[in-house]
């Protein structure tokens, strides 16, 4: 990797004499380099100028967003495409605090991040300086850790640190806050490599005894269940799961975060569970025995925060990397604090087929008879038809990411995703403006896949500036912009919580988003029928570049089934869809 | 039901904000948090004291276990442990009620530490209950000012406060 640095431009003899004394913003990057980091996204502004001013010899492609916030999730979404950290830079003030939703929305999601922001010189910290803002405070409680780099000396051990606490144990986002004296201060380069953090020792192996009783509570069991959630495509334990299960024999739910990480074709599949889960995944969250949840922090969009109504009869399993979670929302029967692949790699050596044959079959049935439903019409475009057709057409072999919203319950219900990294969402903040620059990210990941942003009319407008990253960079990402003139979501709540008291939820005045994207050079087309719809679809797909299609949905169409905040799993509104 | 954790972390700039703002946002109730030097170099023992049921202290030991800076947790409730607080009160004074409240508070250990004209300073040390009790002696006395360092611990004899727990991710 330093052979690609030294290749580029007039500094290469600086770069094989070791001895040699590098600025702070010289070492940063070299650090970046060695951790492998391919592309950097970010801003500039007058704190981090030294370290542009490193990136000027392109040794690592640095991409330029519109707003710190496209640029940080473009790194999320680049970081959930590949497991790898993903990287960005903002100037100090501003520019960090810009970053503040993007590293909570890591936080929640537990993604891998590394954020480098700049701060002011160290002498005027704290004085209310010009963009100063305390970005290690403000970020405290939404980061995994964080570092103020006080003395250039320190930079490639706290570097090499926040890498490795960013992607090890439970992954999450690390803030790297570098003061411009900082990266202006010389010293020599010695990247360090190992890491000794004495406070920070994630465990990663099961504790055999615990495997063994669930082994024992397996073969009681009559009614087992998973509950697989995003620890299992963190972890690439998807292959470990299908295993598991179909060995004993155990019908699997997978929550938002862990679509994908079991096969949306599966016949033990049931679906999603929770609020705008299926019937089957909930009615089978009631009545099971036993529960096994794997890399689930149950949440209550699962839960319904109604423990009382929740799995009462079940021996709760819990399979988790984070200790902490482990008896956080329910009472765990046996904690298993492991990596998921590890322990679910322990757990199939002599893993018991459980005694669940009937329960199987009567879960199964639930799934066929009341699977996720909608009445179609040829008169208008029906949201879940578009998300159908979007499958059909890519054969589900694309990377799909989505917004915050009806959407985005759509794409969790009617999308089977086969494979994890395939679903790229804002599972635990629930950000809208998420969705298209993360798409930007899992392309770079991915140039070759088709990646697919789906997104509402409100989310799009969060963060539409970034179709000028596409445009420019000629990103292949294909933008279908389900458009419902309204807050959709919100809209569903005022009429079902609020009787259709419609307040500041209309969005009929949006610009046209067909002329929007051209006015950023990007292709677009609009579909308002069936017809237009698969015809539209089908020439974004097959153009070269980005595309944008603005499908005309109809507005009042609603999620179901769901379940009411407040009420239990076993009180589901079907719909009235669901005739 | 009371408890006192003892923790060991790194000496380092805002630990004490990244501690008390975790506790904080979890919702846990802290009754006092105490930090100085201990006896390794580079760490320093913080002792919280705090209320919970046992299920919210495992949840808070965890949670703390999280910090990278958080070196070793432990809970002295199970554990006999040795607990003081240092409590400083400015009491209204003259001299014909010095004598007795140099009489009240005598069994209690506590003394007289700056007299002036209209009120004195008692200082005493204990466990927060004594500190209590005789605070409540000296109420009828008129309270001006009090300042407390809230609960420091260590375990007694052979035990190591923060072996309880294995450092965690
Ligand atoms: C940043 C942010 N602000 C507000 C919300 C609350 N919210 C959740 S869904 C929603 C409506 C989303 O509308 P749209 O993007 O058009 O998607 P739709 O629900 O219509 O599919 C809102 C406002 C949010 N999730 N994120």
């Amino acid at each position: 990797m330093a052979q690609r640095l030294a290749m580029s431009a007039e500094r290469s003899e600086d770069l094989t004499q070791p001895q040699q004394e590098y600025s702070g913003s010289e070492i940063l990057l070299r650090c970046l380099i060695e951790e492998g980091v391919e592309v950097i996204f970010g801003y500039p502004g007058g704190a981090v100028l030294p370290i542009y001013d490193s990136l000027y010899h392109g040794a690592v492609k640095h991409l330029l967003a519109r707003h710190e916030q496209g640029a940080i999730h473009a790194a999320e979404g680049y970081a959930r495409a590949t497991g790898k950290p993903g990287v960005v830079i903002a100037t100090s003030g501003p520019g960090a605090t810009n970053l503040v939703t993007g590293i909570a929305n890591a936080q929640m999601d537990s993604i891998p991040l590394v954020c480098i922001t700049g701060n002011v010189n160290q002498d005027l910290i704290g004085t209310d300086a010009f963009q100063e803002a305390d970005i290690t405070g403000i970020t405290m409680p939404i980061t995994k850790h964080s570092y103020l780099v006080t003395d250039v000396r320190e930079l490639p051990r706290v570097v090499k640190e926040a890498f490795h606490i960013a992607s090890t144990g439970r992954p999450g986002p690390v803030l790297v806050d570098i003061p411009k004296d900082v990266s202006n201060g010389k010293t020599g380069y010695h990247y360090p490599e190992q890491v000794h953090i004495r406070g920070y020792q994630p465990k990663t192996d099961p504790h055999p005894l615990q495997i063994t009783r669930l082994h024992q509570a397996l073969a009681e069991a009559k009614k087992p269940l998973i509950l697989a959630g995003g620890g299992v495509v963190t972890s690439g334990g998807e292959h470990e799961l299908i295993a598991f299960a179909e060995t004993a024999r155990v019908p699997v739910t997978t929550t938002l975060m862990g679509l994908g990480g079991f096969p949306g074709q599966h016949p033990l599949w049931l679906g999603m569970p929770g609020m705008h889960g299926t019937y089957a995944a909930n009615h089978a969250l009631l009545e099971c025995d036993l529960l096994i949840g794997i890399g689930a922090r149950f949440d209550d969009r699962v839960t319904m925060g109604r423990l009382d109504k929740f799995a009462t009869g079940a021996k709760i399993v819990h399979i988790d990397i984070d200790p902490a979670e482990i008896g956080k929302n329910v009472d765990t029967y046996i904690p298993i604090v492991g990596d998921v692949k590890k322990s679910l790699s322990a757990a199939l050596e002599g893993l018991p087929r459980s005694r669940s044959e009937a329960w199987v079959k009567r879960v199964q049935g639930w799934y066929r008879e009341k699977p996720n439903r909608y009445r179609d019409s040829d008169q208008v475009l029906k949201p879940q038809w578009v998300i159908r057709h979007l499958h059909e057409s890519t054969g589900g072999d694309a990377i799909v990411t989505t917004d915050v919203g009806q959407h985005q319950m759509w794409v969790a219900q009617y999308f089977p995703f086969a494979k994890p990294r395939s679903f790229i969402t804002s599972g635990g903040l629930g950000t809208m403006g998420f969705g298209f620059p993360a798409a930007i990210g899992a392309q770079l990941a991915h140039p070759e896949a088709t990646v697919i942003s789906v997104t509402g009319d409100g989310g799009f407008q969060m963060t539409s500036q970034e179709l000028a990253v596409i445009a420019l960079g000629n990103i292949p990402v294909k933008v279908a912009v389900l458009n419902n003139r309204c807050l959709g979501m919100v809209r569903q709540w005022q009429e079902v919580f609020y009787k259709k008291r419609y307040s500041e939820v209309d969005l009929a005045d949006s610009p046209d988003f067909v002329k929007l994207a051209e006015a950023y050079h990007v292709k677009a087309w609009r579909a308002e029928s069936k017809e237009e719809a698969a015809r539209a679809w089908k020439e974004a797909l097959s153009a070269p570049g980005p595309a944008v299609v603005d499908f005309r949905i109809h507005p009042e169409e609603n999620v179901y089934p769901m379940v009411a905040p407040g009420k239990g799993l076993d009180e589901m509104i079907m719909g009235e869809e669901e005739s | 039901m009371r408890h006192i954790l003892s923790v060991l972390v790194n000496d380092q700039p805002r630990v004490l904000a990244r501690v008390a703002g975790l506790l904080g946002r979890r919702n846990f109730n802290i009754e006092s948090i105490s930090v100085g030097e201990s006896e390794e170099p580079g760490l320093s023992r913080m002792v919280i004291a705090t209320r919970g049921d046992e299920q919210t202290m495992e949840q808070v030991q965890k949670q703390l276990h999280k910090l990278v800076d958080v070196i070793k947790v432990q809970d002295l409730h199970d554990h006999s442990a040795v607990e003081r607080e240092l409590l400083l009160v400015k009491v209204g004074a003259g001299p014909a009620t010095r004598m007795e409240i140099s009489g009240i508070i005598e069994p209690f250990r506590a003394s007289i530490v700056d007299v002036g004209p209209h009120s004195l300073i008692v200082q005493a040390t204990g466990e927060r209950s004594k500190l209590d009790a005789l605070m409540e002696l000296l109420h009828p006395y008129g309270i001006k000012e009090v300042a407390r360092t809230g609960v420091t611990a260590l375990s007694r004899g052979a035990n190591k406060a923060g072996v309880a727990l294995t450092a965690g991710g």
